[in-house]
């Protein structure tokens, strides 16, 4: 790509959603990691004891902790240049009246007032580090679901918090959960009671909008038994020269018989490392759904997984991985099949464009007591020039009778037949480019919300037009 | 309108036409026949502006010199080519394809209701059910419903020249009178000139033919007017090509 054009692409990008707010933090830790850093963020939000202290063993944790050598370089994180917290509003606000109106101006910018028109009421946006704002839908609380920050929940729900908090990822699972869990701050509380269907996605949307600013948001998620619902979180972020950080965590506990659906799209500006710990646990009969679009970042590393511990537990990753200009996209799904009856399926789709870079890297696990467990892999790659890469790894390990697994992998460009085809019919090479993509990622992207699809699309018609000339 | 002169083509540096000239009128019905491998695609893919072929000579259209231009501009000029070999585009919904190409063709924007209207219109000439548009452009039809979708994208078009590449194989016949009907209502309204490619008579007696072509072997060897065809319905190509 031509640099003009990658200026070019930069600018549309900024245009579109890389701007910056003044910052006006009330409390601001300043830059590097420390006990007292540490002990700080959690005075703040005055927890109680053992969170502090989780936090506070989670930082030794972390200090101990390899980075992860196995992977896309992360040798230019500089944990040293990260802030650690910032602190925007003190309080949650309930109302769009009570808003900031700068932060308004932020959701108006990315566009959230137009998914808000349809689901108001499960708006959850985090402003920097914390909820700015949340409005909780009448239905949700006469159905005693809890839909909250993560702050408000340890607060107010401490032992239902407890009972389920880090109990799927760990502190010591790898360095970045371990950092996560030393300076976590928002993200999302979800409790859904037994039997409970929640008839509209419950949404999110998390942003950076502070240089060099850490984001550290955890998320828990308990579906009780028999109950049914979808969260959706959506990120974009602006575009700054410095690296930053993104190191979340989000634990789902899907019930016997209840069926979650975790949907993300991310768009992280080309400067952040996206390094995510997403794990569910599913009992029996349940199922769980990851839905995860990563278009964004300098470098992803993201492997949703299921962990299927009861009989008749399933599975399931519908991924979508968009590189370009560099980028590296090194995401996958891990199904660990621990129970007899069990099954997943893995669809990762991913394009690279202009130099960028893809990644399959999953693992499906089938135990010695997983016995007639079924897992279906398929990954297929499309390149859009020379410039760009993908590869595949795959990591399989059979130790349950009677196990069917199967492994698809496809490679393939863009036709010139087709090309020519959908130009002979007047379209121009933006045009039947931006068809083609879009036709190649359309089995993931009708599984999103509509304003999420449309979205996307016209994202990769912005893109296409910044990279193919 | 269509004037081609002294054409030569080749592809992978084996020549396929050679000394090829062609005019067609505003207005005309032209029949280009021969057997397999005679170079009948090759033509139609060199006009249509396939960049695999290495095209030497002339092809104007309205004044415009074909050669110098990409695919997406001789389609702005108002020519269309249905393909004898149809692409299949999976996830590319039909609905926002055709408004697309509507969009790309015509001056005059219409509302969503108004090109739902005019879909629907262009949809019944060819016995398309409303479900059809749904489906992903081309992907698992059969051959029969490829074919009539490259007929709905030139009804949306409204072309200026009209090339159909075996529109017939492999059609019923009713499905090519169908076609035909399509055909002769771009006629009528657009008065459009067609380039019609096949091997068969069949979809001719739907059709007021003003010109046959002969192609054998890259060459031009015989033109007349729509009794050719029957000549050669009769004759078979094979003696054609004794002379």
């Amino acid at each position: 790509m031509k640099k003009s054009n990658l200026k070019k692409l930069n600018d549309a990008y900024a245009d579109r959603f890389g701007f910056s707010m003044p910052e006006k933090s009330l409390i601001n830790f300043g830059f590097g990691l420390s006990e007292k850093v540490i002990a700080a963020i959690s005075d703040a939000k005055q927890e109680p004891t053992w969170m502090k202290e989780f936090r506070l063993q989670s930082l030794q944790t972390f200090y101990q902790k390899k980075m992860p050598n196995w992977g896309p370089s992360l040798e230019e994180i500089d944990f040293d240049k990260i802030r650690y917290f910032i602190k925007d509003t003190d309080i949650e606000k309930r109302t769009w009246n009570d808003v900031p109106k700068e932060i308004k101006d932020t959701f108006d910018r990315l566009g959230v007032p137009q998914a808000e028109r349809d689901f108001l009421a499960g708006v959850k946006a985090q402003y920097n580090s914390e909820v700015a704002y949340s409005s909780l839908q009448k239905e949700l609380d006469e159905q005693g679901i809890i839909f909250c920050s993560m702050e408000e929940a340890l607060q107010k729900h401490e032992d239902l918090f407890k009972e389920y908090f880090a109990k799927l990822v760990p502190a010591a699972d790898n360095k970045f959960a371990a950092l996560n869990s030393a300076a976590w701050s928002g993200g999302s509380f979800v409790y859904i009671p037994p039997n409970t269907h929640v008839k509209r996605p419950l949404q999110s949307y998390f942003r950076i909008n502070a240089a060099r600013m850490g984001q550290f948001e955890r998320t828990l998620i308990i579906a009780d038994e028999g109950s049914n619902a979808h969260y959706v979180e959506g990120c974009t972020a602006p575009v700054y020269s410095e690296y930053s950080l993104h190191a979340a965590v989000v634990e789902v506990f899907v019930k016997r018989n209840a069926r979650f659906r975790y949907t993300t799209i991310q768009n992280w500006s080309g400067n952040i490392y996206n390094l995510v710990t997403k794990r569910a646990k599913v009992f029996a009969d349940g199922v769980m759904e990851w839905v995860d679009g990563n278009l964004g970042a300098k470098t992803t590393m993201k492997y949703p997984s299921c962990f299927l511990v009861e009989e008749g537990a399933y599975g399931e990753m519908l991924s979508i991985a968009y590189a370009k200009n560099n980028q590296i996209q090194d995401t996958g799904a891990k199904m660990l099949h621990l129970a007899k009856n069990t099954s997943s399926k893995i669809i990762a789709k991913s394009v690279s464009i202009a130099g960028g870079r893809s990644n399959y890297r999953g693992l499906v696990y089938v135990s010695k007591a997983a016995s007639n467990s079924k897992s279906k892999v398929e990954c297929d790659a499309l390149i859009l020039d020379s410039k760009s890469a993908t590869a595949t790894y795959p990591d399989m390990k059979i130790a349950g009778d009677n196990a069917s697994v199967a492994h698809e992998a496809s490679v393939s460009e863009i036709e010139e037949e087709k090309l020519f085809y959908l130009m002979s019919r007047g379209l121009n090479k933006i045009e039947a480019m931006t068809l083609l993509v879009a036709g190649f990622i359309e089995p993931i992207v009708k599984e999103l919300p509509l304003e999420y699809a449309v979205e996307l699309n016209r994202l990769i018609e912005l893109e296409m037009e910044g990279s193919v000339g | 309108m269509l004037k081609i002169k002294n054409l030569q083509v080749s592809l992978n540096k084996k020549n396929i036409l050679d000394k090829i000239d062609l005019s067609v009128k505003s207005g005309e019905t032209h029949i280009l026949m021969g057997q397999n491998g005679a170079g009948k695609s090759t033509l139609a893919q060199s006009i249509m502006g396939n960049p695999n072929y290495l095209v030497k000579g002339e092809i104007n259209f309205n004044s415009h010199d074909l050669l110098i231009l990409d695919p997406q501009q001789r389609a702005a000029l108002g020519i269309f080519l249905s393909f004898q070999q149809i692409l299949e585009i999976p996830g590319v919904k039909i609905y926002d394809y055709l408004k697309l190409l509507y969009k790309k063709s015509h001056e005059k924007k219409l509302t969503p209701i108004k090109f739902k209207e005019f879909l629907k219109e262009r949809m019944e000439i060819l016995n398309f059910n409303e479900d059809f548009i749904k489906r992903s452009l081309n992907h698992g039809f059969s051959g029969g419903e490829k074919k009539k979708m490259e007929i709905l994208q030139m009804l949306i078009l409204e072309p200026k020249l009209i090339i159909l590449d075996e529109i017939d194989s492999g059609l019923d016949v009713d499905a090519i009178e169908v076609v035909a009907k399509a055909v002769n209502f771009l006629k009528k309204e657009k008065q459009s000139s067609v380039l019609l490619i096949t091997h068969y008579s069949r979809i001719l007696k739907f059709l007021e033919i003003d010109f046959v072509h002969l192609l054998s072997s890259g060459k031009i060897i015989k033109e007349g007017d729509a009794s050719l065809v029957t000549d050669i319905e009769n004759k078979g190509f094979a003696s054609f090509l004794k002379k």
